[in-house]
């Protein structure tokens, strides 16, 4: 028993391996935020006006709030005076091909293993890559356009198309929505914009790779896809950064609109920077993600595979607006080390026979904290609806901590809420039988943790699913006790 | 092929094994018959590896090498194998991908190439065959929601893919009905070899009547109080445990 619990923490020391930092120039703001930051940014991005007038708002907003406090996680006080908020890779010339991207920035995805080429040739993927804040490359467009599917960088999109940007930008997540989504909202740098046209069903996953690089620079993505009538869209979203000593915020904002019987399903892997294994480091990740089934019949799904970041700060919404449309949540949250989650998400019961579904899978390892949060909201008029959620624990050791507050509010007679709750701790038992059976302890805790992700893998479009597998056995190495 | 030497094994500070002496060769087949507590059962456990028990003396030679000194996985690699009395479940992990992650594993340590999943596909469905399993076992989840004895049937299964030299089933008739019974005995049959060997724990000679063995030992209290042909096992149904221990005082 000793030797086991020993082996699976030599295992569990292993060094992050995607920490390196690339050396290129970037153009960086001074540290700290005002209106005239804002103002920086909004200029060097070359806004309209309506938006400059927007993120303002939203930063007097800020002001005015103050930062939560009802979660399961805990880090010291965030100066946000000591951000940089905005950092662009420089680069001489436009680029028209993958050739033009700075050979440095290609290395890095190198060492990721994900060279763009690859995708692109292998997996028939359009890679829109956010390295830093400034998209780098985007690729594909062509093909996609003459679909009249629009998938560029947010700051294109506000350029090419300002009256899509106008009209569903905040639509879901408004400026006042939150603490860190009204943050976002003010200093936003980039990210990605996805539009499909009536009746198409995008031809492939589409996908961003988010890098946190700039020593200290907060990242501020803002990703918006809308999904008009009949349309189906895949969207992909992994992340990776290097190793830096002091935290990192991140604030995202995704906003997701499908109308009628369209479908959009959003896929994450994330694997940002956790910390060392005293917890010093890595990224806070305060994300707001929703989605609105806007019309009838349509579907948004997310599927979440949260392996990395010191915290995670998380919940993919889906407004069930329209009558018969369908919400899924499927999630794997990962809490090794000194990792912190609190993730899960809220389904909101409008429409009336709306449908959906929370499968959650917190994974809890060394001294990482666990915690699911989840509202499911039934309105009034919103008759026949029907819920289910799963939420399962699996606890690797006997120092980590699972949690669950499932919050449920129901305010339609007609309604079916189901929940269920398991935790489970991998048993000296099963990695003795898978070792029996002549299997490594690193391998047996490997399958048993992958197979009970399993629910949720299978949500995930193959060659992510591989991945994912893959980056559950790195974070995981060595915890087992 | 194995010979256990005066093993001495123990639980919590609590002596179980008190000086074990076995020998096994090549195409034979031994059970080992004893009471309930007699440390039948933590002499499978011990052979296989678990970290629970502590060795305190003797060694145990497989093919001339100590395994004792070897991990669970190691000594699984090098040929022993063990059905389990009560097979766990791992949930979401299907029973193919298991084997033929196990396989490989061995198959590896042997300095053979893997399997791709074709031929491994090829390969369990011929064992199934001969075992009459039916396809569907293969992509379920290990043991998850099986039956009493689809878990056993499943464990003649894994050894009838993993092909050890050495097998040890422990109290494999336990909760089995009579066709179960059959069935898995059938399995075991099929599987002798002159180079590989069975050791079959049990409780009841019941099960004897379908494995035939060569020889059987009685364990009483930590220790072999005696050994016989398949005639032993006969005389223990009709006289009980309390004989051996008269004969032994």
């Amino acid at each position: 028993m000793t030797t086991e619990t020993q082996s699976i923490e030599t295992l569990a020391t292993q060094e992050y391996k995607y920490g390196f930092i690339t050396q290129i120039e970037t153009e960086t703001a001074p540290r700290g935020l005002n209106e005239d930051i804002i103002r920086l940014i909004s200029f060097k991005k070359n806004e309209p006006k309506w938006l400059l007038e927007w993120r303002l708002k939203a930063y007097r907003y800020w002001l005015t709030m103050e930062e939560p406090k009802w979660h399961n996680v805990h880090y010291p006080k965030i100066n946000y005076q000591d951000i940089i908020y905005y950092a662009a890779p420089k680069h001489k010339n436009k680029l028209n091909s993958l050739d033009d991207i700075d050979p440095e920035i290609r290395r890095t995805y190198e060492k990721l293993g994900i060279p763009l080429e690859e995708q692109m040739r292998i997996a028939g993927v359009a890679v829109d890559a956010v390295f830093d804040s400034v998209s780098v490359a985007t690729t594909f467009k062509e093909k996609l356009k003459n679909l009249g599917i629009i998938f560029c960088s947010f700051s294109e999109a506000v350029q090419e198309y300002p009256e899509l940007v106008k009209k569903y930008l905040g639509s879901v997540v408004p400026y006042t929505d939150n603490y860190f989504a009204t943050l976002n909202s003010a200093v936003f740098t980039d990210g990605s914009f996805c539009y499909v046209p009536k009746g198409v069903r995008c031809p492939m996953e589409l996908s961003t790779y988010f890098r946190i690089n700039t020593a200290d620079t907060g990242q501020f993505e803002r990703t918006l896809i809308v999904a008009e009538e009949g349309s189906y869209v895949s969207y992909l979203e992994g992340c990776t950064a290097p190793i830096r000593d002091t935290n990192q915020l991140h604030a995202a904002v995704v906003e997701l609109v499908a109308f009628d019987n369209a479908q959009i399903k959003y896929s994450t892997v994330q694997n940002w920077y956790p910390g060392d294994k005293e917890g010093k480091g890595g990224i806070y990740n305060f994300v707001t993600k929703r989605g609105k089934c806007a019309g009838v019949s349509s579907k948004i799904s997310w599927t979440q595979v949260e392996t990395g970041s010191a915290i995670t700060w998380k919940y993919p919404s889906c407004i069930l607006q329209g009558d018969n449309s369908i919400g899924e949540f499927y999630s794997v949250a990962v809490a090794n080390n000194r990792q912190q989650a609190d993730t899960g998400t809220k389904m909101v019961h409008i429409g009336k026979n709306t449908r959906s579904t929370i499968v959650s899978k917190g994974i809890s390892a060394g001294f990482g904290n666990n915690s699911y949060r989840g509202l499911v909201q039934v309105h009034k008029k919103a008759e026949n609806t029907r819920n289910f959620s799963q939420c399962d624990s699996l606890l690797i050791g006997d120092k980590c901590g699972a949690h669950t507050f499932p919050y449920i509010e129901v305010k339609n007679t007609s309604s079916t809420v189901e929940h269920e709750a398991s935790t489970s701790k991998i048993g000296e038992d099963q990695i003795f039988y898978c070792k029996q059976r002549g299997l490594s302890t690193e391998d047996a805790v490997n399958m048993i943790v992958n197979g009970f992700c399993k629910e949720v893998f299978r949500e995930l479009p193959m060659e992510f699913a591989v991945e994912a597998q893959k980056l559950l056995g790195i974070s995981l190495e060595g915890s087992v006790g | 092929m194995l010979e256990i030497k005066n093993l001495h094994a123990s639980i919590n500070g609590k002596n179980i094994l008190k000086g074990i002496n076995l020998t096994v060769k090549p195409g034979e087949v031994h059970a080992i018959m004893g009471p309930n507590g007699s440390g039948k059962s933590t002499l499978a456990q011990v052979i296989a590896g678990r970290e629970t028990y502590e060795v305190t003396e003797g060694e145990v030679l497989f093919n001339g090498k100590n395994i004792l000194e070897m991990d669970p996985e190691e000594r699984a690699r090098e040929g022993v194998f063990v059905a389990f009395q009560y097979p766990v479940e791992i949930p979401g992990v299907s029973n193919t991908y298991f084997l033929k992650a196990g396989l490989n594993e061995i198959r590896k340590h042997r300095g053979l190439e893997p399997l791709d999943a074709v031929e491994f596909l090829a390969l369990v469905r011929e064992r199934l065959k001969v075992l009459h399993l039916t396809e569907n076992l293969l992509n379920r989840s290990v043991n998850e929601g099986f039956s009493g004895g689809e878990k056993k049937r499943n464990e003649i299964f894994q050894m009838a893919v993993l092909e050890p030299t050495l097998s040890i089933l422990d109290e494999t008739d336990s909760g089995l009905d009579i066709d179960a019974l059959r069935d898995v005995a059938d399995g075991v049959n099929k599987l002798r070899k002159k180079d590989n060997a069975t050791i079959v724990v049990t409780h009841y000679q019941r099960l004897l009547n379908y494995i035939v063995p060569d020889y059987v030992h009685v364990l009483q209290d930590g220790k072999i109080v005696k050994s016989g042909g398949r005639e032993l096992a006969l005389e223990l149904e009709e006289k009980g445990y309390d004989w051996v221990k008269e004969q032994a005082a």
